[in-house]
């Protein structure tokens, strides 16, 4: 189902969100997270006691699993897995669990557009799920750069091949700071500017979607 | 992540439970959990959860050249992976002995019972024909992967429509969806397979055994039967000995179940299809219940950005300009260019303080005496070679370079100097040769 969006005077829409907390009943912390029709489940395990070889003396090792849906993970996986892997760590104290382990595993489980911000947004609802300690929160934004310069949030799959780029960026609650930002296709340094700009209006509205949804976890009803 | 191993208090007291014909969820032993199907947005993807074990299934297909021994057939692959999500212990990519017997057991259920048809699946008979690929992912592991499996794989196989082709002549045309509807799959049964685990040499028997459950069973019998009675594929497993009635006794409960769970997934998939015909919502976010606390739904939010254009501006108002950049190349002497940032390149002024340095070691010699042997060879044999041609030192950089590229000077050569008289990494003396030749050219 192809939910298209207006974009009337200047407003770009969030496809419908949502998400479901605690689902799985093994991991420590699990969330599934839809945007649209695009939709990651991730689970997460930790802080547990981690193999020697993984140990760090430090803080804790943080290890991110990316799964597709058909096949073995290959290139694209590890290298999401990598802009991950260093955005959970730029947010969570991991040095408050010294030498133990904390694996995040994320399966995608449909992929309509704007798959690494549907990521990142499970990544981390997981680990608010999980109770792990936090410096801040994180939300993905994806942004695509229409042929005809205008901006368009929260692409589909075929908007975003259509796209003469498409932008991602992981934004921090704290003060709205960018934790990770990636591209792909040519954009002028105002266009990365302007998405950047709008992507941090559209964090806001993302954490306040996290708060509601957290806040009717822990409600008694 | 390690796995936690069962203590032996638990399994005395799992094992007394059964004893007393308890389970721990409150379940008789014949009793199945609860399954729940719900289909993904793309056609061919469902997670069925049996209790809380969850296995997600997609199926693909594409076109390939048959196998030489059956070039009518079209090729069936099934592959199950225990994500490491299921449970800590699995790790990615391993294939333990459980994955093997449990990828074989789903091949013989779903492939050898011959319940999807294979020629239909050929297009030009020894040349194309589609491949069914199903993909499984264990998701959460609570005991009994093997029923889970076994019903999200023949749901989705249910679920799935291929392009429709035509052939005309040698001509193979593969339509999208939108020019001609997707055809399904032919299947003529469906094969679900149900599990039986047994305690105490046999004589307790629990159907659908949890985790736990698992944990402390003696053997374990799995029964594939499709609706109209017929036996699919049987095995036994464990240290059990069983007796032919127990047997007949499982593959009693087994028709009963397998008539069960047929009727819960046709109407399933009767919905789901009633869902899409009438073009109501479908998909994931459709099968997430609204009510429990833990769910949270957010309608499409509109992100006011009217004046992001005029941020951008001035965001890139208050930085710093950028210096300047010359898009086009910038030729010194003919024969030579440069291209980035500024006119002066970096790389010729790193040469010339080299070259400094290198006069400077001229003078005195004593300065290289407490370097290694070889390197002082080779640092006297580029003094040599500057001293030979003096009005280098004042001329600009690019002759000095043409010198490096001689192929009777070692490349070696100017990597040690450059690594005994500066901090400069090799790496990108290197890259300054490389870059030099490529201009050359």
């Amino acid at each position: 189902m192809a939910v298209e969006m207006e974009v009337a005077d200047g407003q770009c829409r969030l496809r419908p969100f949502s998400c479901e907390l605690g689902l799985l009943s093994r991991p420590d912390g699990s969330a599934a997270f839809l945007q649209g029709d695009t939709s990651v489940l991730a689970g997460l395990y930790g802080p547990a006691e981690a193999k020697i070889s993984k140990e760090l003396p430090d803080r804790a090792a943080l290890e991110v699993l990316l799964r597709p849906k058909v096949g073995l993970p290959g290139v694209l996986e590890r290298s999401r897995e990598q802009l991950l892997r260093q955005t959970c760590e730029a947010v969570l104290l991991g040095v408050l669990h010294p030498r133990t382990a904390i694996s995040l595993v994320l399966q995608v489980l449909s992929d309509a557009g704007s798959l690494l911000s549907c990521c990142l947004n499970a990544a981390c609802m997981a680990l608010l799920d999980a109770g792990l300690p936090l410096a801040a929160l994180f939300c993905g934004v994806t942004y695509a750069l229409q042929p005809d310069g205008a901006i368009l949030l929260d692409p589909t799959a075929r908007q975003e091949q259509e796209a003469r780029a498409v932008l991602t960026f992981a934004i921090a609650s704290s003060d709205r700071k960018v934790l990770m930002a990636t591209t792909k296709g040519s954009c002028s340094v105002e266009e990365m500017q302007q998405c950047l700009a709008a992507a941090q209006r559209a964090a806001s509205t993302i954490f306040q979607f996290y708060r509601d949804s957290v806040r009717r976890r822990y409600s008694k009803n | 992540m390690k796995a936690t191993p069962l203590s032996n208090c638990e399994r005395r007291f799992l094992l007394r439970a059964i004893q007393e014909k308890k389970r721990l969820d409150g379940r008789q032993c014949y009793d199945y959990r609860n399954i729940r199907v719900s289909f993904g947005a793309d056609r061919g993807c469902c997670i069925v959860e049996l209790g809380r074990t969850r296995v997600l299934a997609q199926v693909s297909c594409e076109l390939v050249p048959p196998k030489p021994s059956r070039p009518t057939e079209g090729v069936l692959f099934f592959n199950l992976e225990l994500s490491p999500m299921a449970a800590p212990g699995l790790e990615p990519g391993r294939q333990s002995e459980l994955l093997v017997s449990l990828n074989r057991l789903l091949e013989r259920c779903l492939r050898d019972s011959k319940c999807i048809e294979t020629e239909s699946l050929c297009v030009v008979a020894g040349e194309k024909v589609w491949q069914i690929r199903l993909d499984m992912h264990l998701l959460n592991h609570d005991g009994n992967i093997t029923d889970a499996a076994s019903i999200a794989g023949i749901v989705a196989l249910c679920h799935f429509r291929r392009p429709d082709v035509s052939v005309q002549g040698e001509e193979v045309t593969v339509y999208t969806p939108e020019e001609r509807d997707p055809v399904p799959l032919s299947i003529h049964h469906m094969p679900i397979c149900v599990s039986f685990a047994f305690f105490h040499q046999g004589t307790y028997l629990l159907v659908d055994p949890t985790e736990r459950e698992e944990r402390v069973m003696d053997g374990l019998l799995v029964i594939a039967m499709n609706k109209h009675h017929e036996i699919c594929t049987i095995q036994s497993s464990g240290v059990v000995m069983l007796l032919p009635d127990q047997i007949l006794r499982c593959s009693k409960i087994t028709a009963v179940k397998v008539a069960e769970i047929t009727e819960l997934i046709q109407k399933a998939l009767e919905n789901d299809q009633k869902a899409r015909k009438e073009g109501g919502k479908f998909g994931f976010a459709e099968s997430i219940p609204n009510q429990r606390i833990t769910t949270f739904k957010m309608e499409s939010a509109a992100v006011d950005t009217n004046d992001v254009e005029e941020q951008a501006g001035e965001i890139i108002a208050k930085a710093d300009p950028p210096s300047e950049v010359f898009a086009s190349p910038v030729v010194h002497t003919p024969g030579t260019a440069q291209i980035g940032e500024g006119i002066e390149s970096s790389w010729g002024d790193l040469e010339e303080s080299e070259k400094e340095e290198a006069a400077e070691e001229e003078g005195e010699s004593e300065a290289a005496a407490f370097e290694c042997e070889k390197v002082e060879t080779e640092d006297t044999s580029t003094l040599k070679e500057t001293k030979s041609d003096e009005p280098i030192v004042l001329s600009d950089s690019e002759e000095e370079e043409v010198v490096i590229l001689e192929p009777q000077e070692l490349p070696r050569k100017t990597r040690t100097q450059t690594s005994i008289k500066q901090e400069n990494p090799s790496k990108k003396a290197f890259n300054k040769r490389r870059r030099k030749k490529r201009t050359s050219r």
